[in-house]
C-alpha cells in the first residue's frame, strides 16, 4: 500500500510539469476537473493527506458524535462528482468515478464505497450492475469476453470434442 | 443468613483503577475548559432511551418502519430470511384471552449490551450516550453480535449495496441496526420513527433523557409503570415499553 502510494506521487510528480497548461500528457492518471473552490492547501497536500484527513475524522464522527468535521467524504462530492452525461453522475462502478482516476492508476482499490455513498447527496443512483444481472446475463457477458480472447466458439474452453 | 461481604482482590484492584480514571477524567475537564472540547460529541451526562406505549400503537400501522427505512436507507431484497430489518412490528398474543398487542421492536440499547462483549473487534461499542453502534470501519462481519443480542435486533448485509443514505452508511459483510438515528439526534432532533409516530397522531412513542429528571420520558417512567422486554436478563435496555 504504502509503495503504491509512493509510486503514485513519483508518477504525478513526473507528470506535473507537463499538466502546466491545464492537460496532461497520458503519463499520469487523467484527473476529472472538479467544480466550485480549489483546496486552500493545495493539490499536493490533498493527493497526499486526503486518507488521513478522512480517517481521523471518520473516528470523531462515529464515536464521539462530532458533525462539525473539517472533511467528510459525502463534501468531497460536492466538488469531484463526475457527470455520467444524462443528467446524473457516475457511481464508483465506472471507470470516470473521480476516485477511481488514480485508484486504479496506482492499482489501489478503495474499501469507501464498499458502504459509503459515491455520489452527491440525493442523486438516485442506478440499480447496480453486479447486483442486477441474472445469471444468463452474467454467462453472456463472460461468454462475449472468451469469444473475444479466443475465437468464436472456442469459449468453453476447448473442452468439446 | 447473611454473610459479611468479601473484598476480593480483584475488587481491590478495581476500586485502585477508579481513583486513576478519576485523575485521568479531572485531567480531561482542565483540558475541556482550555476550549479543546469537541462540539455536537456524544454526551456522557445524556442517556438516550425510548418509552413506548404499547396500547397507543395501532396494530396495522407501519409508519415507524418505514420512515426507518427512508431515513437510513435499508430495503428488502425480497428474502424474508436475510432481509435488514432494523425495527420490526411484533405482535403479540395472549393465548387465554386472545387479546393481541403490537408493538416496535428495534435495538434496546442496552446499558450492559451482550453485543458490545462479544464483539471480537471493538466495532458494537456504546456511545458515551448510550447508543449501541456498529463502527463499520472495523466490522468484520462475524456475527457474533447477532448472536448474542437477545432481542434479534441486528441484520447483516449479505447484498452488495448502493445508493445509501448519506446519514447511514451501509455495506455487504457488515453488521447494522437501528442507531437512534445518531446522526439526528447530534442535531438536536428527534429519532424519524419517534416524528412518524407523531405524525399519524398515535403518539405511541416518547424519546429522551433518561438520565435528566425533568424530561418527558422520565416523568412518564416515574409515574407509570413500564417494563424492559426481557427484564431477567439485567441489560437495563434504554427503551422502555409502557401497558405491556
Amino acid at each position: 500500500m504504502r509503495l503504491a502510494l509512493l509510486f503514485l506521487g513519483l508518477a504525478l510528480a513526473l507528470v506535473s510539469p507537463a499538466s502546466a497548461d491545464g492537460t496532461w500528457a497520458g503519463l499520469g492518471p487523467s484527473v476529472p476537473k472538479a467544480t466550485g473552490e480549489p483546496h486552500p492547501e493545495g493539490n499536493a497536500y490533498m493527493r497526499r493527506h486526503h486518507m488521513q484527513l478522512m480517517r481521523h475524522d471518520r473516528n470523531l464522527t462515529v464515536h464521539d458524535g462530532d458533525r462539525d468535521v473539517g472533511a467528510s467524504l459525502s463534501e468531497c462530492f460536492e466538488c469531484h462528482a463526475v457527470e455520467d452525461g444524462a443528467g446524473g453522475y457516475v457511481t464508483y462502478e465506472s471507470e470516470q468515478h473521480f476516485c477511481r482516476a488514480c485508484h486504479d492508476f496506482a492499482a489501489v482499490k478503495v474499501d469507501c464505497f464498499m458502504c459509503h455513498r459515491s455520489t452527491p447527496e440525493g442523486f438516485e443512483e442506478p440499480p447496480m450492475h453486479a447486483f442486477d444481472a441474472t445469471p444468463e446475463q452474467d454467462i453472456q457477458v463472460t461468454r462475449s469476453f472468451l469469444d473475444h480472447a479466443f475465437g468464436p466458439g472456442k469459449s468453453d474452453g476447448g473442452r468439446t470434442e | 443468613m447473611s454473610q459479611p461481604p468479601k473484598i476480593s482482590r480483584r475488587d481491590l484492584l478495581k476500586s485502585g483503577g477508579s481513583a486513576v480514571t478519576l485523575t485521568i477524567a479531572s485531567g480531561v475537564t482542565l483540558m475541556a475548559f482550555g476550549g479543546s472540547e469537541v462540539q455536537g460529541a456524544a454526551d456522557a451526562g445524556k442517556r438516550w432511551g425510548l418509552l413506548i406505549d404499547v396500547n397507543k400503537c395501532a396494530k396495522d400501522c407501519t409508519a415507524c418502519i418505514t420512515a426507518c427505512q427512508d431515513e437510513n436507507g435499508w430495503k428488502g431484497h425480497g428474502n424474508r430470511e436475510t432481509d435488514a430489518q432494523w425495527i420490526r412490528k411484533v405482535t403479540l398474543k395472549n393465548k387465554a384471552t386472545g387479546h393481541e398487542t403490537a408493538m416496535p421492536v428495534m435495538c434496546q440499547h442496552c446499558e450492559k449490551p451482550p453485543c458490545v462483549d462479544v464483539c471480537p473487534t471493538g466495532a458494537s461499542f456504546k456511545r458515551k450516550d448510550g447508543i449501541v453502534l456498529v463502527d463499520k470501519h472495523i466490522c468484520i462481519g462475524c456475527r457474533y453480535c447477532m448472536m448474542a443480542c437477545p432481542f434479534k435486533a441486528r441484520s447483516f448485509v449479505h447484498e452488495p449495496t448502493n445508493n445509501q443514505s448519506v446519514n447511514a452508511p451501509r455495506g455487504q459483510g457488515t453488521v447494522e441496526s437501528c442507531t437512534l438515528c445518531v446522526h439526528r439526534v447530534d442535531k438536536g432532533q428527534i429519532p424519524a420513527c419517534v416524528e412518524a409516530c407523531d405524525a399519524t397522531g398515535n403518539g405511541a412513542m416518547i424519546f429522551g433523557d433518561l438520565k435528566d429528571p425533568e424530561s418527558e420520558i422520565s416523568k412518564r417512567l416515574a409515574e407509570f409503570p413500564s417494563v424492559a422486554l426481557r427484564g431477567d436478563l439485567e441489560l437495563n435496555p434504554g427503551v422502555r415499553y409502557a401497558e405491556l
